[in-house]
């Protein structure tokens, strides 16, 4: 069985350590539901996953072999919505989505079926910037749907949803696992992931500030 | 290996698409090398002789200083609405996207720039017998410019005010194919064959096609740390 999992990772922006000595495993169909305050490296953690950021030290592995050594193969496999919903204000909606379906390898039948999961084929042909902060949320989802992923990486996605598209991404998050994919979320409200495990990052928070440790 | 050819399509199609749709952005860069170039008469005097002469060296440096006034835009607007996170995470190369935004880049400022330059050669009564090398000179010769560009726009993107840094980084390295470019146009003026000097912008523009995207790449990295 193939984990997806970190060990004694250390994350350090600016000069701060935001966090330090975390591990998790993330197992085909499970999910896994990062908390904690402000500031405390949710963000930072997804994006590490994500490979946008590298740990300080520490490793993330796929299957036991480190992510870092084949990048490429890590990005196919990631599907990130990070809390910018890279929305072009010119272009339309299933423009929007098409351009990333087309760019992870996905054709158009995929996109007009991504659009329906969040029910945006009302506003298929609606310009970005005439769409709601809800609506833009969704367009950012649908990219999930557009494209298939192993591993979805949210951050925040339920900001600005409102109750029947909670529950859609609710349902989309249960079928993307029940077909063995694996979600990593960050959010303050409560998301539908039956049996996800949760980390709260708040446990990892180091107090000492990472030149001191380092001895300047 | 054509899939890494349709990652370059794909990524300069939408830039084309966008930059269709706010068309405005192309053509203030033409309007600017226009009236820029317009301009010298007026502070040098109408004189022919001195206006042809001067024809190819204006032309040059107005049209890099219009490229210039381009290529902060060229990043930037991915960066802030998160385009770029996501272009990052593409399963592709990253230079391959950096080189499909400055194909998008190049067509949208440097080929309009390209079509005015005959334009403003007439204006300054330049000898026809010289426009089709200062075209081609142009035409190599901005290319060169996006490629260059868009290492400084990349680098500069996590600084604040990268605009007026953007021109400090990358003027000094556009010297290059100033001097060659001006040199083809003067050359044919003068009678003389332009070859070896468009020989010399294709040089730099190959050389650029190498090392730009891989620098630029690093820089985008770099970034969105």
């Amino acid at each position: 069985m193939s984990l997806f999992s970190g060990r004694d990772i250390v994350c350090i922006r600016g000069e701060r350590r935001v966090f330090a000595g975390l591990s998790f495993a993330v197992p085909p169909g499970g999910a896994l539901l990062l908390t904690g305050p402000n500031g405390s490296g949710k963000s930072s953690l997804l994006r590490l996953m994500a490979g946008l950021l590298r740990p300080a030290a520490g490793a993330l592995t796929w299957g036991g072999v480190p992510v870092a050594e084949d990048a490429e193969a890590h990005q196919a496999r990631v599907r990130y919505v990070g809390h910018l919903n890279a929305i072009k204000t010119v272009l339309t909606t299933s423009e929007n989505v098409a351009f990333w379906a087309r760019m992870a390898g996905a054709g158009a039948a995929d996109v007009e079926q991504a659009l329906a999961g969040f029910a945006l084929t009302p506003l298929a042909h609606v310009a970005g910037r005439l769409l709601s902060s809800g609506q833009r949320r969704r367009v950012a989802l649908a990219r999930l749907l557009a494209a298939p992923g192993e591993l979805w990486l949210l951050d925040e996605p339920s900001v600005g949803l409102d109750q029947a598209s909670l529950a859609v991404l609710g349902s989309a998050i249960a079928a993307h696992r029940a077909g063995g994919g694996r979600v990593v979320a960050a959010s303050h409200t409560p998301i539908d992931m039956p049996g996800a495990q949760t980390l709260d990052l708040a446990d990892f928070a180091s107090p000492t500030p990472a030149l001191v440790e380092a001895g300047w | 290996m054509s899939g890494l050819v349709q990652v370059i399509g794909r990524v300069a199609a939408r830039d084309l698409r966008l930059a269709l749709r706010q068309r405005g952005d192309a053509v203030m860069v033409v309007l600017f090398f226009v009236l820029t170039a317009l301009m010298f008469p007026f502070a040098v005097g109408p004189e022919p002789n001195l206006l042809a002469r001067i024809a190819a060296g204006v032309i040059w440096v107005t049209a890099l200083l219009a490229v210039l006034l381009s290529l902060e835009r060229l990043f930037l607007a991915d960066h802030e609405d998160g385009s770029l996170e996501l272009l990052a995470l593409t399963p592709t190369p990253l230079g391959l996207v950096v080189l499909g935004k400055v194909l998008a880049h190049w067509l949208t400022t440097g080929v309009p720039l390209v079509a005015a330059a005959p334009l403003v050669a007439v204006f300054y009564s330049m000898d026809a017998t010289a426009l089709p090398a200062l075209v081609l000179a142009m035409a190599l010769g901005t290319a060169s410019l996006s490629l260059t560009g868009a290492v400084g726009a990349a680098l500069t993107l996590g600084a604040r005010r990268g605009g007026v840094l953007v021109p400090l980084l990358v003027l000094p390295l556009y010297v290059p194919v100033l001097i060659f470019g001006v040199a083809a146009g003067d050359a044919a003026l003068a009678g003389l064959s332009a070859r070896p000097y468009l020989m010399f912008l294709a040089a730099i523009l190959l050389l650029m096609l190498v090392v730009a995207p891989l620098a630029a790449a690093a820089a985008l990295r770099q970034a969105l740390e």
